[in-house]
């Protein structure tokens, strides 16, 4: 298995892509698929982290008393994952409510474009 | 157990006033007809009825006893200092208790005709009412807190009262200038009592109870000017609140309110606080020769004073608020010159002619639709002859005419102005001329309403009538009392035996003694006083009758000759146009000042300065809202890479 510096700077790239997608588009939903390779960007880097934890828990492992350690150990593998799920779930949310709101504008506006949508303006 | 039944008694007069004025107040618009003035006038009968049977059990008791204290509740406590809410019951406030009530009495009755199909009757019965409660607070307080609240109370029915025809202008402004004048003195007043209060209570007695202030003053008070300047600050006072040289100017005007009114406010009681104050502190006042001299004097300049504006002025209530002044000058003469005793005389007498001549007034106006001017007046004598008859009693005995009670009152205190220690001829003298023009502008007032031929609108003549019954009876009750109230106060040389100033020697014990050794001039020395003082008369009704009965075109001519000085009098010297320009235009001046430059531009120039400001960056700042997303996500992402770089390298 490759180390875990590759994941995470896979991980950024993808990131960087994203936010990149959000400030340069002005289709609506090209900005909402460069929010989801945030998304997944995030996520990539959580699991990357949690198949790895033991190595990084490694290091901070003396300060911590014997008999926690196994405790320690079980929690901590299983949380990054479970996290990913929650992100996934949430974004399935957030898609759909985003989704909705972009097909309202579209049969307000008659467009996807956020430049078009500035009622909000001062 | 007579004590008790005084303590009793005493506790109630002040209540049933009280009642009065709240019946009238809440129920005001409810209750219509003759009802208000019956419930007003009946509060007052039953305190005259409580204070008369309270007067006699006074009597029954031992000269030295004659001094009873009688609490509702404690008032005001605070570390060493209480104030209750107390009376004290002696032969001073007994006398005035029964002058308010009695001659408040005839009063209401009277007002029940006069203002019989006025809309704000229960109002004015109310507030009549709230007068007399506070009046009798005022004249039966132990302590000065409670006296004041009394002044204050009677200042503000006064102002309610003079103003009570509110939608006149004139009579509004007449309420306003009273209350304000009055201030002025106030101010003194309450000055004077928080110094007299603290120098007692650095001396250790920290107390403001009347008979403890006599008792201590001749200890703690003696020598020095802190005596001075305390009793002349109270002195500032009661020239307010009894309309003396310099603080007299609201009186005449005060004759705008409700002719009832006039007699009971500012004429029978109210005016005479002044008076009775000074006699109720008269142990800290004879501490201080110069304050007596300074009373005595201001006291005799007013009677002189303004019994000259009262032979010029046509207004014929303004007459007898001109001659009001002038009494009310002639008891702070006898004040001064330590006659305290005779000073309350005539301030009983007084209280019976001038409220009788007030009221006789008022029923001239009521019979002509209102008229005030005497020279559209006129030969009224035949229409209404009870009217004229009081009348014509009352003016005898305010000037002073031999067996009437003016006579007695006035020259007592002639008399003791020229006896006196602190006395002297020229108060005397001056007093003397006071009186020949009282009996002139009496006596001409009396010509030209009731004398010669009719100078009365013929439209209004025909309905000309005698007032009701209602008006008439308390005018003769008044009457009879005018003429034989007096002779409580007969002095020994009438071979009278002066029972009214022993009966109030128990309060002046002090100056008691002085009157006793000042008294043993011969008698015929008071005889020839009383001679004088029948001349001055004589002479004044004698004018009288040469200028406005046998010749009356001689005032005309007279004041064609003498122009210059008859305009100054008939103006009253200018005095109102003098404060006018010292006092009240400058303070209208800075007040104007303090609205249009400090208020509105200062003080709102910062406030809306300060708001503008903000309002001017806001402006500039809401330009950041763009309403473009693109910009708030960029704005977002350097906001996150600042904060990254901040943790990163710190």
């Amino acid at each position: 298995m490759p180390s875990l510096e590759y994941f995470i700077v896979l991980s950024a790239i993808l990131f960087c892509i994203g936010v990149w997608g959000v400030l340069k588009s002005r289709n609506a939903i090209v900005v909402f698929m460069a929010i989801e390779l945030m998304l997944n960007a995030v996520n990539l880097s959580l699991v990357a982290f949690a198949s790895n934890v033991r190595t990084i828990l490694a290091r901070f492992i003396q300060t911590v008393p014997v008999d926690q350690v196994s405790d320690l150990l079980r929690t901590s593998t299983a949380s990054g994952q479970v996290y990913v799920i929650l992100v996934m779930t949430v974004a399935a949310a957030e898609a759909a409510v985003g989704l909705a709101i972009i097909i309202s504008i579209h049969r307000m506006k008659d467009s996807v474009n956020v430049d078009d949508v500035n009622i909000m303006k001062w | 157990m007579v004590e008790e039944q005084i303590k009793t008694l005493v506790r109630l007069v002040p209540v049933f006033p009280l009642l009065g004025f709240l019946i009238n107040g809440l129920f005001n618009k409810r209750l219509t007809g003759k009802l208000p003035g019956v419930i007003g006038s009946g509060c007052v009968f039953i305190s005259l009825v409580l204070s008369a049977w309270a007067f006699f059990l006074l009597t029954s008791l031992p000269e030295h006893a004659r001094s009873v204290g009688s609490s509702w509740f404690e008032w005001v406590v605070s570390g060493s200092f209480s104030s209750s809410f107390s009376f004290l019951y002696d032969p001073l406030s007994a006398v005035m208790m029964l002058v308010v009530t009695g001659v408040g009495f005839l009063i209401h009755v009277y007002s029940i005709g006069y203002m019989h199909g006025d809309g704000g009757c229960s109002r004015y019965f109310s507030f009549m009412n709230l007068f007399t409660f506070t009046m009798l607070a005022l004249v039966m307080a132990d302590n000065l807190l409670l006296l004041y609240l009394g002044w204050e109370g009677v200042g503000l029915c006064s102002y309610l009262l003079i103003g009570f025809w509110f939608h006149k202008k004139s009579a509004a402004d007449a309420g306003k200038k009273a209350f304000i004048v009055n201030r002025i003195g106030d101010f003194g007043f309450a000055l004077g009592i928080f110094l007299l209060f603290w120098t007692l209570a650095s001396a250790g007695h920290p107390t403001i109870n009347l008979s403890e202030i006599s008792r201590l003053a001749p200890e703690i008070l003696v020598g020095g000017g802190i005596v001075t300047a305390i009793t002349l600050l109270l002195f500032l006072g009661a020239t307010g609140k009894s309309a003396q040289i310099p603080l007299y100017v609201w009186l005449p005007d005060a004759m705008e309110g409700p002719t009832p009114v006039s007699a009971l406010i500012h004429a029978a009681t109210m005016v005479t606080a002044g008076v009775y104050m000074v006699c109720r502190l008269s142990a800290v006042f004879i501490l201080s020769p110069v304050t007596m001299m300074v009373i005595a004097i201001v006291g005799a300049v007013t009677a002189l004073y303004a019994a000259t504006i009262g032979t010029t002025q046509n207004d014929i209530k303004r007459v007898l608020a001109y001659s009001t002044i002038s009494q009310l000058g002639y008891m702070f003469l006898a004040c001064g010159v330590g006659a305290f005793a005779a000073g309350i005389f005539h301030l009983m007498t007084h209280a019976f002619f001038k409220a009788l001549l007030f009221m006789c007034a008022g029923s001239v106006m009521h019979a002509l639709a209102g008229e005030l001017n005497m020279q559209k007046m006129g030969g009224l004598r035949k229409y209404m002859p009870v009217t004229f008859f009081t009348m014509f009693v009352g003016t005898l005995a305010i000037s002073g005419v031999p067996l009437f009670s003016g006579f007695f009152s006035k020259d007592e205190i002639l008399y003791r102005a020229f006896s006196s220690e602190h006395g002297s001829v020229i108060l005397w003298a001056i007093g003397l001329l006071a009186a020949v023009l009282t009996a002139f502008y009496m006596f001409r007032l009396l010509f030209l309403t009731f004398y010669g031929k009719s100078r009365i609108n013929p439209e209004i003549e025909r309905h000309v009538h005698e007032s009701p019954r209602i008006m008439t009876v308390p005018l003769m009750i008044l009457a009879v009392l005018a003429l034989i109230g007096g002779y409580i106060g007969l002095p020994h040389a009438l071979g009278g035996g002066a029972w009214f100033e022993r009966f109030l020697s128990p309060v002046f014990t002090f100056s008691h003694e002085a009157a006793e050794t000042a008294g043993h001039h011969s008698y015929s020395i008071e005889y020839l006083l009383m001679i004088a003082s029948i001349v001055a008369a004589g002479i004044g009704i004698l004018i009288a009758y040469r200028f406005y009965i046998s010749d009356p075109e001689r005032p005309k001519r007279l004041a064609e000759r003498f122009n210059g000085l008859y305009k100054v009098v008939l103006n009253k010297y200018y005095v109102d146009e003098f404060y006018n320009a010292i006092i009240v235009q400058p303070v209208i001046t800075a007040a104007l000042f303090f609205w249009k430059i400090t208020d509105v531009m200062i003080v709102d120039g910062i406030a809306n300065g300060s708001a503008r400001l903000i309002g001017w960056f806001s402006g500039k700042f809401r330009y950041v809202q763009t309403g473009l997303f693109r910009n708030y996500a960029l704005l977002f992402v350097f906001g996150v890479i600042v904060l990254l770089g901040f943790v990163i390298l710190r």
